[in-house]
């Protein structure tokens, strides 16, 4: 059989890209790239420092607001036992009118019973954000792909494949093309969302999935997505479907 | 995930055609150049003259690759630095890249590698500012290294032989 003129060049192309196992891979943890001491660190709940978000998160979730309205725990439980670890593993969700995270979703829960409101990554919220994810750890993140989410999930990748910033690159350049590479002494990852919110060593704070990407943006010296913008909850979206299939970890331990 | 690969075929392919229509398309035409921003051209994959005609001075090129809040090349190269406690391994390593490239050839991968290979991740030292997407205010209108530190290092550079 006679190969078409094109297709040696097709190959060369195809053969010039990055290693293939990077592109065509299977989601991986975090986990498996970072130091076997930082894995250590957050296998072991005395250690890891994301379990004292947790604990805060817990205290939140039981705590009664001033004047009317109730506690989290009045309708979900003191250990949060009546939520449903397998629809939280489903975040973020879309619910008729757009995407909602988990934060989101417990923000509208707590105005809805009586609380003040918070913005967007106000400490308390990320705790319980923490709090509520954990309950989830071991589940399996299963973000919906379908339906109303397979456009948002177009633009969310659109936005992961574009260049930021004076450093200039994409999320993919890394986390697609060079995973297990590394970056000064870093490893680098395939950018997953299981394990957010994680503990960073880095900064030494617990940071959710939205603001990790904020950090990666000012990192390349670009101007992050406001928060609750579209872009930023779009590239959520998508980071956390490719973690499809991954075991939640929350709260992880991350460089 | 597994659909990457086709969707980046598609996607070199489209920014191939895009290219080789028109550059204009990514310039943001309203955006002014610095003043002080030196044109160079590209001749057979090479800038043979050095950037705003400057001289380039090989010791502070070689602090320059090392220095994390400058160059920064040893986040992604491996250099012939003794002492240095990690390299990222990113980047193809430089040692004696000095005898592998011209100088010329050097300057262009150091200035703005895609105009080589589109797709790579390495930052464009002296790309044309308006190029940047979404630069932080800090950094706007700005190149990476200015001329003079992209000459330094090019000076060290053609040294590794």
């Amino acid at each position: 059989m006679k190969l078409p003129g094109i297709l040696p060049l097709l190959l060369s192309v195809l053969l010039a890209l990055p290693a293939a196992d990077t592109l065509a891979a299977e989601p991986r943890s975090g986990y498996d790239y970072i130091k076997q001491s930082t894995r250590d660190m957050q296998d072991d709940d005395f250690e890891n420092p994301g379990l004292l978000t947790v604990e805060q998160g817990r205290q939140l979730f039981n705590k009664v607001p001033e004047g009317q309205g109730k506690s989290c725990a009045a309708c979900h439980g003191t250990d949060a036992e009546e939520l449903d670890v397998t629809h939280i593993a489903r975040y973020p969700v879309h619910d008729g009118n757009g995407l909602v995270t988990l934060q989101k979703q417990i923000s509208r829960c707590r105005e809805n019973s009586g609380n003040n409101s918070l913005p967007t990554n106000h400490a308390e919220l990320v705790a319980l954000e923490t709090f509520v994810r954990n309950r989830a750890a071991g589940e399996t993140v299963n973000v919906q792909t379908d339906g109303p989410m397979a456009a948002l999930l177009e633009k969310g990748e659109q936005l992961y494949r574009l260049r930021y910033g004076l450093i200039d690159m994409s999320c993919q350049h890394c986390h697609d093309f060079y995973p297990g590479q590394r970056i000064r002494g870093q490893n680098i990852s395939q950018g997953m969302g299981n394990g957010f919110p994680a503990y960073r060593l880095d900064i030494g704070e617990i940071t959710n999935l939205h603001q990790r990407i904020q950090q990666c943006l000012t990192l390349m010296r670009a101007e992050p997505f406001a928060a609750d913008s579209e872009e930023i909850n779009l590239m959520g979206l998508y980071i956390m479907s490719r973690s499809n299939g991954l075991k939640i970890e929350t709260p992880a331990v991350r460089y | 995930m597994k659909q990457t690969r086709n969707n980046l075929t598609s996607q070199i392919l489209l920014m191939l055609l895009v290219l080789s229509i028109s550059p204009a398309i990514t310039i943001a035409a309203e955006q002014a150049l610095p003043a002080d921003y030196c044109q160079w051209d590209v001749t057979d994959y090479a800038i043979a003259q050095p950037l705003c005609g400057l001289a380039g001075d090989d010791a502070r090129g070689r602090e320059i690759v090392t220095d994390s809040g400058s160059g920064n090349c040893l986040a992604c190269h491996q250099l012939p630095i003794p002492d240095v406690e990690a390299y990222g391994t990113i980047g193809p390593p430089l040692t004696a890249i000095g005898a592998r490239l011209t100088e010329g050839q050097i300057r262009l991968r150091v200035v703005d590698t895609r105009k080589i290979n589109p797709m790579s991740i390495m930052p464009g030292f002296y790309r044309d500012p308006r190029l940047i997407h979404r630069p932080d205010k800090r950094y706007a209108g700005r190149t990476f290294l200015n001329a003079q530190q992209v000459e330094d290092v090019i000076a060290y550079l053609v040294t590794l032989k």
